[in-house]
């Protein structure tokens, strides 16, 4: 996978652990015993607290996700009101599953830190004006590269009065992001009460690649607003039981156009080019399969696909890829085909066209089956082999629609 | 010049036979007079790895270190097939060696490991491919790993050898659908390069762009770029600063992103939709507004490809040279019917090649839902029939009463003496086994045929007898040690009531038992003993049970299948005592001097 977003309780957690603080917060969801978590963290009922969903939105003051030195009565009320309510933030509508409390500290001074990764570098950027408002400070942000085969971060802070506490904990906050693989991550604000650094606010992204090294666990979220349907719940639920890759992702159920396509690279473009010729509005999914799945997995999938699209307003089923390296491009036909030979009768009765296309291993004997299938069952199927480029069939397809 | 030469030859880390075999069909295609695989290394293994090179048979040396493999070939590539855990550590350690290129092929590489290896390669002016990547080619000369696909679709994406247009893209899985693209709208790649899907690859599109730009070989480059990260602002970049002047036409993946809701991740580590600035609506005109020849979309991909192919060097000149012919692979021939041979094994009673095991067509799974007994399951492979309960109740009451018979028996005495000997169990058993001959447990197929000849010819017992007599031979299956008339084997009743009752003929065993009275006559214990009587009762059963025909059952007694019986039966008693022996700890078996007659 990739870079990913990781709650700012996780985020806390690493941090507490490598840079040696005690940890005041919790992270509570509709199964969080109060009384087991009062008992466990004696903090929550001994001060004033801070209340704030922990799902990777953003803006939570601005939306009024956000309370301030409350008691804990008052923390409860709040979560409990609020959890398993739908929120909109922005243009995206979702649940509140998990809360973030943590104690409340009164400070003075809000200091900015990120460290981010770029290609030969990482980058640190310090403001003595942090806060959700630096934004609008941002050209008070200092920038420091540190080159990835340098010997670490050389910080040189101008001077203010905690200079030498904030320089100490930059630094090792640093070696925390780079020794437990952070993509990005953001302290904001951080300030120094008593002599020591409290982080107040932080996002962070975690590198998933480096799980296998073990330096942490984590329970990575679902984006926020992103409810899987039944349908892509259960692709899911297959992509993970298997080795090959199975993705379902549904646009638009009353969409015209349905696509089952091979290949994470060439059904990216499948997609491009129903969009870039206008007819993105009528792209009911986007999807893919690939990494040799079995006929049981393409069965499954295509089966699922069509069950969607003839319960909805399927007009055209493209049925692509590109010039596979070594699958076996009949192979994987038989269970697409068996799938369209069950949904046959449904599909003649909603008047979907099907267009085919696909490249090696064995890409005469597919097509063949493919051209059988439709004299077999009457199905209106046009196929293409390599001598076709890749989305020749789009615009064929979507010629039907105008 | 092009990354690779017709001359090139690499390391490939790991063990990867398909992966090396493709390598050399594709040298073999472009007629290299050497293979481009020098030497594998595999740390835990340093058998050589046998390949085709064309129809001849070769074996590629393994080491056990990159260090040992380098200084052996002087190879100047590495490919490294290691997984994501152990790739880091082994390009690390490959770049101490002076490989030009290198490439990693695993995804799932930690970021920061990889950019590491990429910052290092750059300081050591070395070039790396990859991570998460399928490779590279050039065309007529090198190929990394798999990149290219099978000989069919390389020769019709025209790799085989060199055309003029310079191809980079991050995608590994579209690189043989462009490749061919390329090769229907052009002369073809002269190179091919996938720098692999991950946000921070060792070398990005624009170090390849200004490669392509250097290189003589290439006239127009072609990019297929993909949403995610900022790279194709480097090729924007250093064709606003005049660096590229070759005509580049370009194409930036990931359109449909703004029509999702959410933030997507697609199928690269790299590819993912977030800030406008690496979307690629944003790419494509920014590469379009620094010069690049950029299609509406990627439908007119091909078509511009040609257009600027055509305005920049001219028609597209006919296709004058083929692919050195490759020998196909038997199994591919077979699976097309283009060869025939006789198999040289034929086999009948079972079948393991579907995704369960088949005994005589019926499904192992069946068999266990059904509660199948043993015996069910001898019918099938042994007979290849389903038989009746009364008949599989029969073989396994057969194996009870066959499984032992004490340890001063042949074979369990062999079994006793070996496991003494501190031999392993099999050796032990099959020491007991071979002791199973005329003397030892081999009576009954031979009982079976004298009984069987004798009731066919129509015989009377007394008859037979005088036969047996005038011939001097002893009747097997009759006759006992220690069991008489008056002292008779229960195991024989037990399988005479059982057969009686169930069967419907005896006729054999009525016959053998007419024997018995005459021989008992003569002696007390010359009686039908457990044997004679298995032999006579599964005449019985083949006979009549109206499952064979008279030339199967002819077969059987033929094959001497009754003695399997006793085989098998037999052989949980050997096992038994072999086991017995060693939990006993017993020390080796010395017979005593005493009991020998020393002549």
């Amino acid at each position: 996978m990739a870079q990913r977003a990781i709650r700012e309780y996780d985020g806390k957690r690493i941090l507490s652990r490598d840079l040696g603080f005690q940890l005041k917060a919790v992270l509570v969801d509709a199964s969080t015993d109060w009384k087991e978590l009062e008992k466990e963290n004696k903090w929550l009922s001994s001060s004033k607290l801070v209340v704030k969903p922990d799902q990777c939105i953003g803006k939570r003051g601005k939306n009024n996700l956000l309370l301030l030195n409350a008691s804990l009565e008052e923390a409860k009320k709040f979560v409990t009101e609020r959890l398993g309510k739908k929120v909109t933030i922005g243009s995206v509508s979702g649940a509140l599953t998990h809360f973030l409390v943590e104690q409340f500290v009164p400070h003075k001074t809000e200091y900015y830190v990120a460290f981010k990764t770029d290609y030969d570098k990482d980058v640190v950027l310090f403001s003595l004006e942090g806060g959700v408002d630096i934004e609008e400070h941002w050209e008070k942000v200092r920038s420091y590269d540190v080159p990835i085969l340098s010997e670490g971060l050389k910080l040189d802070l101008p001077d203010f009065p905690e200079k030498k506490k904030v320089t100490e904990f930059i630094l090792k906050a640093y070696k925390c992001f780079v020794d437990n693989d952070f993509a990005f991550l953001e302290l904001n604000p951080f300030t120094i009460v008593d002599g020591e650094a409290v982080i107040l606010g932080s996002v962070a992204r975690l590198d998933d690649t480096a799980t296998f090294k073990g330096t942490w666990e984590i329970d990575f979220p679902a984006p926020f607003g992103r409810e899987l349907t039944k349908e892509e719940a259960y692709i899911k639920s297959l992509d993970e039981k298997t080795g090959a890759s199975l993705k379902l992702t549904i646009l638009n159920p009353k969409g015209k156009v349905w696509t089952l396509v091979a290949g994470g690279g060439a059904s990216v473009i499948y997609a491009d080019t129903i969009v870039d010729l206008g007819f993105g509005n009528e792209m009911a999914n986007y999807g893919e399969y690939s990494g040799n799945p079995s006929d049981e997995e393409t069965y499954e999938y295509a089966k699922t696909v069509l069950d969607l699209m003839t319960r909805g307003e399927g007009k055209i089923l493209l049925i692509g890829g590109g010039i596979a390296n070594f699958t076996d491009v009949a192979k994987t036909f038989k269970g697409i085909i068996q799938a369209l030979t069950e949904f046959a009768p449904k599909l003649k009765e909603k008047g979907v066209k099907i267009f085919v296309r696909r490249g090696w291993p064995n890409y005469e004997k597919g097509l063949e089956l493919m051209r059988q299938l439709g004299k077999k069952t009457g199905l209106p199927i046009e196929v293409y082999g390599p001598e076709a480029h890749m989305t020749k069939i789009v615009p064929l397809a979507l010629k039907e629609l105008r | 010049m092009p990354l690779f030469t017709k001359e090139t030859e690499s390391i490939i880390y790991g063990r990867q036979a398909a992966a090396v075999q493709r390598m050399l069909d594709f040298d073999w295609m472009c007629g290299r007079a050497k293979p481009s695989v020098a030497a594998i290394v595999d740390a835990s293994s340093q058998n050589a790895l046998p390949a085709f090179f064309g129809a001849k048979q070769i074996l590629i040396p393994a080491y056990k270190t990159t260090k040992e493999a380098y200084n052996k070939t002087k190879a100047e590539v590495f490919i490294n097939f290691a997984s994501f855990r152990s790739a880091y550590d082994t390009t690390l350690e490959a770049m101490n060696y002076p490989f030009s290129t290198l490439a990693i092929i695993a995804e799932g590489i930690p970021e920061r490991q990889t950019r590491i290896m990429a910052a290092e390669a750059r300081k050591k002016g070395k070039i790396l491919i990859g991570p998460a990547t399928v490779g590279g080619v050039t065309a007529g000369c090198f190929k990394i790993g798999n990149t290219g696909g099978t000989p069919d679709a390389m020769a019709s994406a025209k790799l085989h050898r060199q055309g003029s247009v310079g191809f980079v893209s991050k995608s590994g899985g579209m690189s043989n659908e462009m490749f061919n693209l390329i090769a229907q709208h052009s002369d073809g790649i002269c190179e091919g390069m996938a720098i692999g899907g991950d946000r921070y690859p060792g070398t990005t599109l624009v170090d390849h762009v200004l490669r392509y730009e250097q290189d003589k070989a290439v006239k127009i480059i072609v990019v297929l770029g993909e949403l995610g990260g900022t790279d194709e602002y480097g090729i924007a970049e250093a064709l606003k600063q005049g660096k590229v002047k070759k005509p580049l036409v370009a194409w930036v993946t990931g359109t449909c992103a703004k029509m999702f809701p959410t933030e997507v991740q697609f199928g690269h580590a790299g590819a993912k939709s977030g800030t406008a600035k690496e979307s690629a609506d944003a790419k494509n005109q920014a590469l379009k507004e620094a010069g690049a020849l950029v299609p509406k979309s990627y439908d007119d991909f091909g078509e511009l490809i040609q257009k600027v192919f055509e305005k920049t060097a001219g028609p597209i000149p006919k296709e004058t040279t083929k692919p050195r012919m490759l020998p196909i692979e038997f199994k591919d021939a077979l699976a097309k019917n283009a060869v025939r041979r006789a198999e040289s094994i034929v086999s009948s009673i079972s079948d393991d090649r579907g995704d369960d095991v088949l005994y005589n067509k019926v499904p192992l799974m069946q068999l266990l839902n059904e509660k199948a007994t043993i015996g069910d399951v001898i019918s099938l492979l042994w007979f290849k029939k389903r038989l009746p309960k009364y008949a599989t109740e029969f073989f396994e009451m057969i194996l009870k009463i066959t499984a032992d018979h004490g340890p001063a028996v042949s074979g369990a005495h062999n079994a006793i003496v070996a496991s003494r000997a501190g031999k392993d169990l099999i050796t032990c058993m099959c020491s007991g086994l071979l002791t199973i001959g005329p003397r030892f447990g081999g009576a009954i197929d031979d009982a079976a045929k004298y009984f069987k000849s004798a009731v066919e010819r129509g015989i009377s017992a007394k008859e037979f007898v005088e036969e047996m007599k005038d011939k001097d031979i002893r009747i097997p299956g009759i006759g006992h040690r220690i069991k008489s008339v008056k002292n008779p084997d229960a195991r024989v009743t037990v399988i005479k009531r059982y057969a009686r009752k169930n069967f419907p003929s005896t006729k054999h065993l009525d016959f053998a038992l007419e024997v018995e009275a005459l021989t008992t006559q003569k002696k007390g214990n010359l009686i039908l003993n457990v044997d004679g009587c298995i032999a006579a009762v599964f005449l019985d059963l083949f006979s009549s049970c109206g499952e064979f025909t008279k030339e199967e059952v002819d077969d059987l007694v033929e094959i001497g299948v009754l003695n399997a019986f006793f085989a098998l039966g037999r052989s949980i008693g050997m096992v038994g005592h072999a086991i017995d022996q060693k939990r006993l700890k017993q020390g080796l078996y010395r017979h005593a001097f005493d009991d020998i007659l020393y002549l």
